[in-house]
């Protein structure tokens, strides 16, 4: 076994009724790496967490942990603890209490146990919190609390549902980075569901993207932004223009595309792709430059269009260019604020060939 | 929008007022030394409690009571519990009609069922008396404890149970660690209520014995003779006292620790 | 293969929940449903002596019951008393409920459970007590004349329909309250202020918005409170005289006194088939009249 099988997701999928949650999912996840699941909700990313956890069984595939066969194994038996969406911390028992909840079997002595509380409330920065109850705790205090509960068992696998969802966003933006940090001084793996893909990118070694029970892509963060694989994933990583285009022709990696409007250039294509494939070009706002004339700045590709909407979002601002020809705005992000470039005004935008992305339709 | 309303407050007031003064002239007339519950009041007295503590029937009658309501509450509680956990926690085909079915008893009058119970137990050629009391009592019960546990288990975080299992507990362990003590402080109040509710229970308990009577029953023997009267408002007295503490007791244990403190539910009464 | 094992494990979902349904299913077909079938049976039988019943199958009984003018007249009564009650009822209380879910803004609950408290007291002694205050020596009466109000006490007061239909509607009254007020509570307060916005009075939004969203618990009331006061006993005994006797009190003298335990079982058949069937058409007509105003 390689450290980089430590969990293996083979061919699983998971059907209630008639709906497929998880369509034939095969991942395999190293040992101490941080994973997140991304996708919008209902895409069959929690389904899939719990399945690791033991809370739904497969219809079909297996799951091994550290080499072991867990498919059929209940949570409790599980080297794997969850840290849930609520947190599910318990109401009737106190702070200390929760987080010795799982340490019963080990049989610990009374000092021993309380050691291990003590450092597990050190470790989330909540010392001296052993007596209060769940009602008497914040919403980042119980997602804490529930982590240490977690963790002080020593877990293989740390599985998180959403478990920043309910925080607001500068408590969340605070939590990612601790969670990181922790994630790295533990060592533990931990596999981690979210729908905010900011929350996936900042936190992750590698992310997966799902949607409608499909893995679509399995990347580090950064190959993830810029080299989407599909449709889906560049639309719901970051902003993204797509263009209507068509191959003309193949010459190894050099894939020569119409582009609408802009005309036809030569692209490169790491992997397989024939001539009658339907593809878009992708290209990121912030690497079009815009300009108040055609040679003010130097690009493979200089083209007139006409500001239909400007946004303003402090660090950067967001011009929607209309093109003619072009049924969809052409989004441009820049830093500069530009003078003349105000709604209505004429403009130039330049794009080079290096930022263009090709992305098959399907 | 919703911040006053006079005359809905003083109808309110008013309807309070209806609600309680019947019940409480029982109490002060119990205090009042005369025999005939008439205005003015005549001048306080603890005689009729004396008197009470001296009828040997009442006791017999509440022994009875006590008997027959200890085991109604925990027979219909421990029915309704199971019942509660099947509706919440399964998608139960006919779930509809079951659910009707368990409550049906709280809706047909009470008159039909004692009866029927008559019909069936004389059919059987047995004799009425506490059994089948109690046993009409329990079906009597269970609708009440089945609504009072079901609001309770219906907010239970399925989550709580998850996470124990998660951190290595069993079906068992996560029973008696998680769920039991949550739903505790509603199995108490279900007892309490369903005791309540049998012990002052009369029309059943009227038609289906014979000989053993209960308290109701014995208060109702009295009424008949105006000298025994004041001692059953002294009864009637101690008994509403009684009861309020228990019932006030059960709404407590029902608020108590539930895990989200946003509303109170009081879905089943 | 694993379609087989889910579909046992939906299966058994079913299972578990039936095991767990089990004890009250049987109790309500042990000591409800089969009493009561047997009842149904017995209403074709015929009481030839004190101790001897004929079970040759008969319409007698139900001939019995519809040719004595008796019987129906107290049918009918007690059918209009139940009906007299649940409207009083529903329109001292619904103020009430409407008060505490939209006005009552601290400690709803303790309202609920004050409102709802007596409820939990002794029936027998809280009709006890109403035979106390309206009788003829009795707390109205005697204290009207302790003021030189009257000279004589009110005959009226007890005694009478009206008497039973008071007492009845003061005993129900958590029956209604609760779940008026669980229908109110729930509504969102925001279509309230939109129906204001899209210019309807206070009173026009009540009736076009705030009644029918309350209606599921109006509905609710009538039927937990209609069909169990049909079969009240107490009530008329101690406070009815023979004006206000129903159908109850007969049914009780023929598995008493009379013992006549078919024409006995024949009544209660009658009795809640026809309840049954009113409480059916005035949640039917409730539904109808408020669909129409709103």
């Amino acid at each position: 076994m390689s450290d980089n099988e430590f969990i293996k997701i083979k061919n699983v999928s998971k059907k209630f009724d008639d709906v497929v949650a998880v369509d034939n999912v095969d991942i395999n996840i190293a040992r101490g790496e941080f994973f997140s699941l991304l996708g919008p909700s209902g895409c069959g990313k929690t389904t899939l967490l719990r399945i690791l956890a033991g809370f739904e069984y497969p219809s079909s595939g297996k799951v091994l942990i550290d080499n072991v066969d867990v498919t059929g194994i209940t949570p409790n038996l599980r080297p794997t603890n969850m840290v849930f969406q609520n947190y599910a911390i318990f109401p009737h028992i106190n702070v200390k209490k929760n987080i010795e909840f799982g340490l019963r079997k080990e049989k610990l002595s009374k000092d021993a146990l309380d050691k291990r509380v003590k450092d597990a409330l050190r470790m989330v920065q909540l010392e001296g919190y052993e007596d209060r109850y769940s009602n008497q705790l914040s919403g980042g205090q119980r997602q804490r609390i529930a982590l240490a509960r977690a963790l002080v068992k020593q877990p293989k696998v740390l599985l998180l549902d959403e478990p920043l969802g309910a925080l607001d966003k500068k408590l969340r933006e605070e939590m990612q980075l601790e969670l990181r940090k922790l994630q790295r001084s533990v060592g533990i793996t931990f596999i981690f569901v979210t729908h905010d893909q900011e929350e996936a990118m900042t936190m992750s070694d590698r992310v997966a993207v799902m949607n409608k029970g499909k893995i679509l892509q399995i990347s580090p963060p950064r190959d993830l932004y810029n080299n989407p694989k599909n449709l889906f994933v560049g639309d719901f990583i970051g902003q993204i223009n797509f263009l209507e285009s068509e191959i003309k022709s193949i010459d190894s990696n050099n894939i020569n595309v119409l582009i609408n409007k802009l005309g036809e250039h030569t692209l490169t294509y790491s992997g397989n792709i024939n001539k009658e494939e339907s593809i878009v070009c992708a290209i990121r706002p912030e690497t079009i430059q815009i300009g108040n004339n055609p040679d003010q700045i130097k690009s493979d590709i200089t083209i007139k269009g006409k500001i239909a909407n400007t946004s303003f979002y402090g660090n950067m601002t967001y011009i929607y260019v209309e093109i003619e020809g072009i049924a969809k705005t052409l989004m441009v992000s820049t830093s500069d604020a530009l003078e003349g470039l105000t709604y209505d005004s004429e403009c130039y935008i330049n794009i080079n060939l290096k930022d263009i992305r090709l992305i098959k339709k399907n | 929008m919703y911040n006053k309303n006079n005359i809905l407050f003083l109808y309110a007031i008013l309807y309070f007022a209806f609600l309680y003064i019947p019940v409480m002239l029982l109490p002060v007339f119990s205090f009042n030394d005369a025999i005939h519950m008439v205005f003015p009041l005549k001048g306080f007295t603890l005689k009729w409690y004396d008197q009470m503590i001296n009828a040997s029937r009442l006791h017999q009658a509440l022994f009875n009571s006590i008997k027959v309501g200890v085991t109604a509450s925990i027979f219909s509680t421990l029915i309704a519990l199971l019942a509660a956990k099947a509706f919440t926690k399964y998608k139960v085909r006919l779930r509809q009609l079951s659910y009707g079915a368990i409550l049906l008893p709280f809706v047909i009058p009470e008159i039909i069922i004692a009866v029927s119970l008559i019909v069936l137990w004389t059919g059987m050629g047995l004799q009425l008396g506490l059994i089948p009391v109690t046993i009409s009592h329990v079906l009597f019960c269970t609708p009440f404890c089945m609504l009072v546990l079901i609001s309770r288990m219906e907010g239970f975080d399925r989550n709580l149970e998850e996470a124990a299992m998660d951190l290595g507990e069993n079906a068992w362990g996560t029973f008696w660690r998680v769920t039991f003590p949550l739903v505790l402080p509603a199995i108490v109040a279900s007892l309490l209520l369903s005791f309540v509710i049998s012990f002052d229970e009369f029309i059943l308990a009227f038609f289906l014995t014979s000989n053993d009577q209960t308290l109701p029953l014995y208060m109702w023997g009295q009424l008949r003779f105006p000298k025994k009267l004041p001692h059953v408002l002294a009864l009637g007295a101690v008994i509403i006292v009684a009861t309020s503490i228990i019932v006030m007791l059960s709404y407590w244990l029902r608020n108590l620790g539930k895990p989200t403190d946003k509303k109170s539910n009081i879905g089943g009464i | 293969m694993i379609r087989y094992w889910e579909k046992i494990y939906a299966k058994s979902e079913n299972i578990k929940a039936y095991a767990l349904l089990f004890p009250a299913l049987l109790m309500v077909i042990l000591a409800m449903a089969s009493p009561m079938l047997l009842t149904f049976v017995t209403s074709f039988h015929t009481q030839v002596s004190m101790m001897e019943i004929d079970t040759t199958l008969t319409l007698g009984r139900y001939k019995d019951f519809f040719s004595k003018p008796v019987y129906t007249t107290l049918l009918g009564r007690s059918i209009k008393i139940s009906f007299f009650v649940t409207l009083v009822t529903l329109i001292t209380t619904y103020p009430l409920a409407y008060y505490i879910a939209f006005y009552v803004k601290k400690n709803k609950m303790l309202w609920i459970v004050l409102m709802t408290l007596p409820f939990w007291t002794s029936y027998l002694l809280r009709v006890f007590s109403w035979k106390v205050i309206l009788g003829h020596k009795g707390v109205v009466n005697s204290a009207l004349m302790a003021l030189g109000m009257i000279e004589e006490p009110l005959g009226f007061l007890i005694y009478s329909q009206t008497a039973v239909v008071l007492t009845l509607a003061h005993a129900w009254a958590a029956f209604a309250i609760l779940p008026l007020y669980v229908s109110l509570d729930k509504i969102d307060k925001s279509l309230l202020e939109a129906s204001y916005d899209l210019g309807n009075s206070k009173f026009q939004t009540f009736w076009r918005v705030t009644f029918p969203l309350s209606l599921p618990g109006v509905i609710g009331a009538i039927l937990i409170i209609f069909i169990p006061t049909v079969g009240d006993y107490v009530t008329p005994q101690l406070v009815g005289g023979t004006d206000g006797r129903m159908l109850s009190n007969m049914i009780q003298a023929l598995f008493g006194r009379a013992n006549n335990f078919p024409l006995g079982a024949a009544s209660a058949v009658i009795m809640l088939f026809s309840v049954s069937l009113v409480a059916l058409i005035v949640t039917y007509v409730t539904r109808k009249v408020s669909m129409r105003m709103s």
